[in-house]
Order: C-alpha cells, then sequence, then structure tokens
C-alpha cells in the first residue's frame, strides 16, 4: 500500500526534487539569509501552518476565512520566491497577481455564503452547519 | 342461399327474368325491414324521427297489396288461384343436409292475398295513428323501427311457401311483439308482461315444432304443396322402427300432429289454457296492442290452422273447436267485468279469436277466416279509438270517463260502428263472418251428437256477452254524465292523423264484408266465393285407413268434416262447384252434385254421399235459426247493458252481488294466472331450489375442497417465502445497514471536520513522500 501511494505521489516528489535543485543552485552557503530561497520558503510554511490552524480551530466562519486568506497568501509568497530565485521569468508574479485576484471574487462569494448562514442559523458558527451530514 | 334446379340458369339470364309476384313476395317483407334497419341505426338522425320513411314503406307494401287485390281478387277471381314459386322452378334451398332438404319460396292463393292486403292497410292506418299517439316520446324512431320489424316478420309469415318458414317468421313476430310489449322499457308493467307473453309463447311453440317434426316424419317435407298432396293421395312415408311413436297408425299420427300444430296457434292465437299473457300485452303502446294483438300476429295463429286446413284430422278439428268455444266463452265473460278499456278490448279479442277457431273447427274453414280479416278491420278500429280515448282523458280506467261523445265525435262514431260490427249487428262486416260461424256450429250440432251442440251453446252466450260488454264499454265511455269532469274539461278530440285513420277502418268496418244486404246469400259473398272449402286430412283418412276407420266414418260426430273436404278433394269441386248455385246454400250445397256424381262409382262413395248430404241439409236449415239466436243475443246483450249502464235501472252492483261467487271467479280471470303461479311456476320454483341446494352442497362442495387444499399449499409456501426468501433479503439489509451506521460516523457534516481529515491525510503522505 505504502509503494501505491509512493507512485502515486511520483509528480510530487519531482516538484519537490526541483525544489531542492533550485534551491541548492539559489543556496549559497554565504549568502545573507533574505538572498536564500529557504528563509522565503519558511515563512511560507508558517503562514500556511498558521491558516490551517486558523481553519481548524477557530468556530467563527469570519476567522475561517481569514485563514484561508492566510494560505493563499502562503502560496503566493511561493509564487513570487520561485520566481525570483528560479528562472521562470515574470510567471510567478503574474501568477499571484491572479491569485490575488481570485482571491478577493472567492470572498466576496464566500461573505454572501457567510450572510447566507446567519440568515439560515442565526449565527455564523461552523460547528452549527453539519448539513452535509445527511 | 343456393338455387335449386331449373332456378339456377332462370337467375343466371338475370333477375329481370323473374316474374312479377316473386319480386312483390320480396318487397313485401324487404321494404319494412330495410325500413326498420335504418331507422334503428340512423333514425334519430332522421328528420321527424324518421317516422316517413316507415309510412313510406308500409304505404308501398299497401300499394302492392292493393295491386295484387285488383290483380288477382278482382281481376282474375278464380277461386282455385295458385301461384308458387316453387312451380316456377324458384326455389332457395337453405339448408340442404343429407336428405334434409330445406327450401323456401313463395306462395299467394286467394288467401294469402286477402291476408297481405288486409295486413297493409290495417298497418298503414296504425303507422299513421302512430305519428299522433307517440309524439314527443322520447323513443319516437325506435318505435317506428319496431313497427317495422314487426311487419316485416308478418309479411314474411303470410307469403313464404313452407310451414318451416311459416314457423321462422311465426318466431319473429313473436319477436316483434316482445320488443313492443316491452317498449316502456323503464316502467314497471311492461318488462314483465313483455316476459310473460314471450315464455308463453315458447310453450306452445315447442308442441307446435314437435307437431312439425311429425309432419316431417310422416310427409318427408314441410311445403305445404308437399303436405297437401301427401296428405290428398293418403301416402305416407312410415316411421322407422326406433321412433318413439312406431307402431301409431297413420291416422292417430295425423291427429297428434294435427293437435300438435295448433298448439302453437293455442298460444300465439291466445287460447285457453295459454292465453295469460294477451291481457298482459296491454301493457304496451296501443296502437302495437291494435297492430299486433288485436288485428294481426294474435290473428296469424287462425291463419296458420286455415293454411293448414287440410292437414287436420276429424278429431283435431274437434279439439281445435272445444278449444274455440271455451276460448270465445271464458273471455267474453272476462270481459264483462273489467273496467280497464283496453283489458275488455283484450278479452274481447281473446273471445273472437275463440270464435275464429270455433269456426275453423266445426268445419266453416270459410267462416273461420272470413271471420278473421272481418275481424281485424274493426277490432283495430276499436283499439285505436281507446287509444284515441287514452289520449285525451289520461286514463284507462272507464270509470273515470263518460260523456265523451259530445267532445271526441270521430272517435264516438267509428267506435260505435265498430262495436256494432263487433256485435254481429246486420250490414256490418261482423255480421256476415260471425253469422257463418254459428249457423256452421249449429250444423254441427244438427249432425252429430250431443256434445256438438256445445260450440252452438258457448258461441250464442258469447254473442250474447260480446254485445254486452262492448255496449257497456261504448255507455261508460261516450256516453251518460263525465265521472272525473276535470279529466272531462280536458278532452279533445284528436288531430286528423289520428281521426282519418279511424275514419277509414271504420268504412272497413262496413263493407269489409262486401254488401250491406242484410239477408245475403253467403254463397256469394265475395269471401265465400274465392276462398273455398280445401281438402281435409279426413279425405286422406278416408282412403288411407278406411277399413280400420269404418266407424269413425259412420259416426255423425265426424261425418261433416269427412265429407265435405273429400267433396272438395275432387279436381272439379272448386270449379264447377259454384256453378251449380243451391238457393240460400252454402259453397258445401255446390259440391254435393259433384260428389254424388262421383258416389256412384265408388264402392263407399254411397255412405260419403248421404253423410255430406246430411251435413249439406243441417247447414241449409240452420241458416235462419242461426240468425235468429244471434239476433236474439244481440238485443237482449244490448237491452240488459242499456238498462245497466245508460238509464241505469239496475244497479250493476246488485247484479254483481246477486252472482257473488261467480262474479269474484270471472273478476279474478278464473285464477289462470293464480294456478299457474302456484301450480307451474312454484313447482318451477321448488325444482329450481332442489337444483340449487345439489348445486350448494356437491358442486360447490367439490369446489370449495379444491380451494381449501390450495389454500393449504398456499399457506406452506407463504411460510417458506417469509423465513427462508425473506430472511436472505432481510439479512442483508440488516449487514448492510449496521456497516453503514459504522461509516456514517466520519461523515459529520461539518466542514472543518473534513479539512482537518485532509489535512492529516496531506502530513501522512508528506511522511511516505519522505521516507525514501
Amino acid at each position: 500500500m505504502l509503494a501505491t501511494l509512493k507512485s502515486l505521489a511520483a509528480p510530487l516528489n519531482s516538484a519537490v526534487v526541483q525544489v531542492e535543485e533550485v534551491a541548492a543552485d539559489a543556496s549559497v552557503a554565504a549568502a545573507p539569509f533574505v538572498e536564500r530561497l529557504d528563509a522565503y520558503l519558511v515563512v511560507s510554511g508558517i503562514l500556511f501552518v498558521l491558516g490551517v490552524a486558523t481553519i481548524l480551530t477557530r468556530r467563527n466562519a469570519l476567522y475561517v476565512l481569514m485563514g484561508t486568506e492566510l494560505i493563499l497568501n502562503a502560496a503566493n509568497l511561493n509564487f513570487v520566491a520561485f520566481a525570483r530565485f528560479g528562472d521562470y521569468g515574470l510567471d510567478g508574479q503574474l501568477m499571484a497577481l491572479v491569485v490575488v485576484m481570485l482571491a478577493a471574487a472567492e470572498m466576496a462569494v464566500a461573505l454572501a455564503i457567510v450572510l447566507r448562514i446567519f440568515h439560515d442559523f442565526g449565527s455564523i458558527d461552523l460547528t452549527r452547519t453539519d448539513g452535509l451530514r445527511d | 342461399m343456393e338455387l335449386v334446379g331449373d332456378a339456377a340458369a332462370v337467375v343466371a339470364e338475370g333477375a329481370g327474368d323473374w316474374p312479377a309476384y316473386l319480386w312483390l313476395g320480396i318487397l313485401f317483407f324487404g321494404i319494412p325491414l330495410l325500413s326498420a334497419i335504418t331507422l334503428i341505426f340512423w333514425g334519430k338522425r332522421i328528420p321527424k324521427g324518421g317516422d316517413w320513411i316507415a309510412q313510406t314503406a308500409i304505404v308501398s307494401c299497401a300499394g302492392m297489396a292493393i295491386w295484387m287485390f285488383f290483380d288477382v281478387i278482382v281481376g282474375q277471381h278464380d277461386p282455385g288461384f295458385v301461384w308458387s314459386s316453387a312451380a316456377q322452378g324458384l326455389e332457395w334451398a337453405w339448408v340442404k343436409i343429407g336428405n334434409v332438404d330445406l327450401s323456401v319460396g313463395i306462395f299467394y292463393d286467394n288467401l294469402t292475398v286477402i291476408m297481405l292486403t288486409m295486413v297493409t292497410i290495417v298497418a298503414s292506418c296504425i303507422f299513421f295513428f302512430s305519428a299522433g299517439y307517440m309524439h314527443g316520446d322520447r323513443d319516437y324512431s325506435r318505435f317506428f323501427a319496431y313497427l317495422s320489424y314487426f311487419c316485416f316478420a308478418m309479411l314474411g309469415l303470410v307469403v313464404v311457401d313452407s310451414l318451416f318458414f311459416l314457423f321462422i317468421f311465426w318466431e319473429l313476430v313473436g319477436v316483434g311483439s316482445y320488443l313492443l310489449i316491452g317498449f316502456f322499457y323503464d316502467q314497471e308493467e311492461p318488462p314483465k308482461a313483455s316476459m310473460k307473453a314471450f315464455m308463453v309463447n315458447r310453450v306452445g311453440d315447442v308442441l307446435f315444432l314437435l307437431g312439425m317434426i311429425l309432419c316431417w316424419n310422416l310427409v318427408g317435407s314441410l311445403q305445404y304443396s308437399d303436405i297437401f298432396a301427401a296428405v290428398s293421395a293418403g301416402e305416407f312415408a312410415a316411421l322407422s322402427p326406433d321412433h318413439v311413436l312406431a307402431g301409431w297408425d297413420n291416422h292417430a299420427l295425423l291427429t297428434l300432429s294435427g293437435i300438435l300444430i295448433f298448439c302453437g296457434a293455442i298460444s300465439k292465437s291466445a287460447q285457453i289454457p295459454l292465453h295469460t299473457w294477451l291481457p298482459d300485452a296491454m301493457a304496451g303502446p296501443t296502437p302495437v296492442s291494435a297492430l299486433i294483438h288485436a288485428a294481426t300476429m294474435v290473428a296469424a295463429g287462425v291463419f296458420m290452422v286455415g293454411r293448414m286446413y287440410p292437414y287436420f284430422t276429424p278429431e283435431a278439428l274437434g279439439f281445435i273447436a272445444g278449444i274455440g268455444a271455451i276460448t270465445a266463452l271464458i273471455g267474453a265473460t272476462i270481459g264483462l267485468v273489467m273496467w280497464d278499456i283496453k283489458k275488455v278490448l283484450a278479452y274481447s279479442t281473446m273471445s273472437q279469436l275463440g270464435y275464429m277457431m270455433l269456426g275453423l273447427g266445426v268445419g266453416g274453414y270459410v267462416a273461420g277466416l272470413f271471420h278473421l280479416i272481418t275481424h281485424a278491420c274493426f277490432k283495430a278500429c276499436l283499439f285505436l279509438g281507446s287509444g284515441s280515448v287514452i289520449h285525451a282523458v289520461h286514463s284507462q280506467d272507464m270509470r273515470d270517463m263518460g260523456g265523451l261523445r259530445k267532445k271526441m265525435p270521430v272517435t264516438y262514431w267509428t267506435f260505435l260502428i265498430s262495436t256494432l260490427a263487433l256485435a254481429g249487428v246486420p250490414m256490418f262486416a261482423g255480421y256476415y263472418s260471425k253469422d257463418q260461424i254459428i249457423a256452421t256450429a249449429m250444423a254441427w250440432g244438427l249432425t252429430g251428437g250431443a256434445a256438438n251442440w256445445i260450440p252452438l251453446l258457448f258461441g250464442v252466450v258469447g254473442a250474447f256477452m260480446t254485445t254486452f260488454y262492448m255496449f257497456r264499454l261504448v255507455f261508460l265511455t261516450f256516453h251518460g254524465k263525465p265521472a272525473d269532469q276535470h279529466r272531462y274539461d280536458h278532452a279533445h278530440e284528436s288531430p286528423p292523423i289520428m281521426a282519418i285513420p279511424l275514419i277509414v277502418l271504420a268504412g272497413l268496418a262496413i263493407f269489409a264484408g262486401g254488401t250491406i244486404n242484410p239477408l245475403p246469400n253467403v254463397e256469394t259473398l265475395w269471401f265465400n266465393e274465392l276462398v273455398p272449402q280445401p281438402a281435409s286430412a279426413a279425405a286422406a283418412g278416408l282412403e288411407l285407413d278406411l277399413e280400420i276407420h269404418r266407424p269413425i266414418l259412420h259416426d255423425d260426430l265426424a261425418g261433416d268434416e269427412v265429407a265435405d273436404a273429400h267433396g272438395a278433394a275432387d279436381p272439379h269441386a272448386g270449379d264447377d262447384g259454384h256453378g251449380t248455385e243451391v238457393a240460400g246454400g252454402d259453397e258445401h250445397a255446390a259440391e254435393t252434385g259433384e260428389l254424388a256424381a262421383a258416389a256412384g262409382a265408388e264402392s263407399h262413395g254411397t255412405e260419403h254421399a248421404e253423410v255430406h248430404t246430411k251435413w249439406t241439409n243441417a247447414l241449409h236449415a240452420s241458416h235462419y235459426p242461426a240468425l235468429g239466436l244471434s239476433l236474439l243475443a244481440i238485443g237482449l246483450g244490448f237491452y240488459l247493458a242499456r238498462r245497466m249502464y245508460l238509464v241505469k235501472l239496475t244497479d250493476p252492483a246488485v247484479m254483481a252481488a246477486r252472482f257473488g261467487p261467480m262474479h269474484s271467479i270471472v273478476s279474478n280471470k278464473y285464477y289462470f294466472d293464480e294456478i299457474y303461479a302456484t301450480g307451474v311456476v312454484g313447482s318451477l320454483h321448488k325444482l329450481n331450489h332442489g337444483l340449487a341446494r345439489f348445486d350448494k352442497s356437491v358442486i360447490d362442495g367439490a369446489v370449495n375442497s379444491v380451494g381449501l387444499l390450495t389454500r393449504f399449499l398456499a399457506f406452506l409456501s407463504g411460510l417458506f417465502d417469509k423465513y427462508v426468501v425473506d430472511g436472505l433479503v432481510n439479512f442483508w439489509r440488516w449487514f448492510v445497514r449496521t456497516l453503514s451506521g459504522v461509516l456514517r460516523l466520519v461523515q459529520t457534516g461539518n466542514v472543518r471536520d473534513y479539512l482537518m481529515w485532509t489535512v492529516v491525510g496531506a502530513i501522512i503522505l508528506a511522511f511516505i513522500m519522505s521516507a525514501d
């Protein structure tokens, strides 16, 4: 079973390897901390984990939305960082702009959903919205 | 249908070669049949309910009949006129199996032509009357469809040339009668009455069929010409040894067969004891009573007896005379006490039919059939008159009427004329026929033993009663003071479409006798001239079983028919007989000379001549006494009716009280219905209850035990189904449900839980990937 999962994850693996290669190129041991890709990835990872933690722990829907924003921004940071250190031209920055735009649109829809939830359930406590169960 | 023999060749050249008489015969029943079919399918869509179609049809039939009447009766004026399609080689095989060959064709003689004329003219009058009487009825066109259908059957009955086809049309008129009696099907009485008429007629018809089968055994054919040929030749087929009647001699077989055939006429012509349906049949519309239950269908029985006359032996004729005499008397007595205007006329009809049978039975072939024709005219007029009265006062009870003479002059005068004709007052049509019946009955009495006087006695008493009840009817309805002022005020004369038929029929009631001479020479009456008495089976018996039946021949009881029939059997008797007219004589007289001449050559001839002379002398002798007797009866009847119902010197209630028991018996119609209800119907009910019990215990028992067995097997099968098949299904249901219950725990419906699982999965995946 483990082997199956591994084979499934093979594309991901190669992506990680690529990242490591990029990192290896950029990671000059002597370079200052801000010149290193690792630093951005670590900040991005922290942001991501904070977003996930916010979503998983907070009951308030607005906080959950904020958590999703954190995750999106973590991803944006990754895009920009890889674009800065890899030979990808402006692709990363462009993608980041797309994500920002997308996030705005998503937030508009999400806030509308939250309003609906408030209207239907009388609160925006997400533990109560278990309608997917049935 | 397949053409027989030469006919095929004739027809192959084209129908245009068919003689006009054949065409007429087919059209006589074809036109009304077409009209009936048209009206029954499209009647309601045709303007005016299609009454004009039915009227056109019957009037064209009447036109053809009148043309034939002038062609045959007036033009040829031949007593021996016979035209049959069989003689022309035109005959159709209806059934041909082995040696059974039932063929049909058209047969005319003077009697047929006269019957056709009578039926179509009376029917035409009634068709027009009906248009007024039934006006506005919901089923107007259905009524005319049924009437047309009836005319089809009745005219077919008259023109066919074999007893078998007469029987078929006989049954068809029965159906027509059934349909028309039950015409008002949403009332209570008519459907019951129609069923009763149909069932009572079945009894007679079965016996008729048996008689026909016996006739078939004896003659080997049912064609009139074959039957008459066999009878006059005295040649009959021997019955097969295993026949149920094997061992009977021919004379007895002929008698039995004749009586059985007559049984058909007993039911159809409402003779005792199968008369009970006729009074009930008055539940039908009044024009139907006039057409079917007075003028034509009930007369079919008399017509059939007349048609088969040569076939009847003296014993069978004696039986017919007896039944007719009893019917004439009983019908008249019941007519005395009825209050319903139509019931009086119904019992009168029954009584008059009894007269006709009486006349035929005592040897007055001409008298009986002549009465059939004249009676049809005035009885139809009487019924239509009663219909006109009912139409005006909306009641059938004579106690609601009275004084209508001034309100309804046409109805009154036509009714009065017909009443006089029915009573047999001189100068009216009924006189000429009824008087002949009485005279013949008297001659029968003179030439026989004491029992032979019974028909005369019953006939004269019946004539007295006829006059009484008819004038009672006239006085109660048209004279005196109105019994019900309200009804009287609303009474009105009927419209012309109803009045004109009455006038036509009243005219016939005066002139159908062909003369208004009160003392006619009977022999020169048109009917007597044209419808000669045929040879009777007695002639056959004479030649065939002379030795065996000598006692019967010598017995004066049978002598009359034997003798006169033998005379007519002589081929020249019909032709030359009328030339040697004896003053004041009868047709019998004419044959005497011929017979006497022939008698010398024959060994037995002298005896017959003696018997015959005796009969002829008796007829001459009885002519004026009979006239006196019937005039006396009429006078007495009129006097009593006037005394009791017009000037009211005697209270009818006092008379009723004086004849207490007799009055109650007669009022209850001799308890015939009650006797049949307890005797016949009751015992049939008992039998049916027994059969029902058998059905319930044995047949139903078998069915029920099979049912129980099936039910037990089904129970076992049910158990298997419940515990094995359903058990498997239920197990799987339980398994799936339990498993899903466990799995459902994961599905919280909370998005964050799902996200948590996603994260957990991602972490696990990350560990797996980093394990390399």
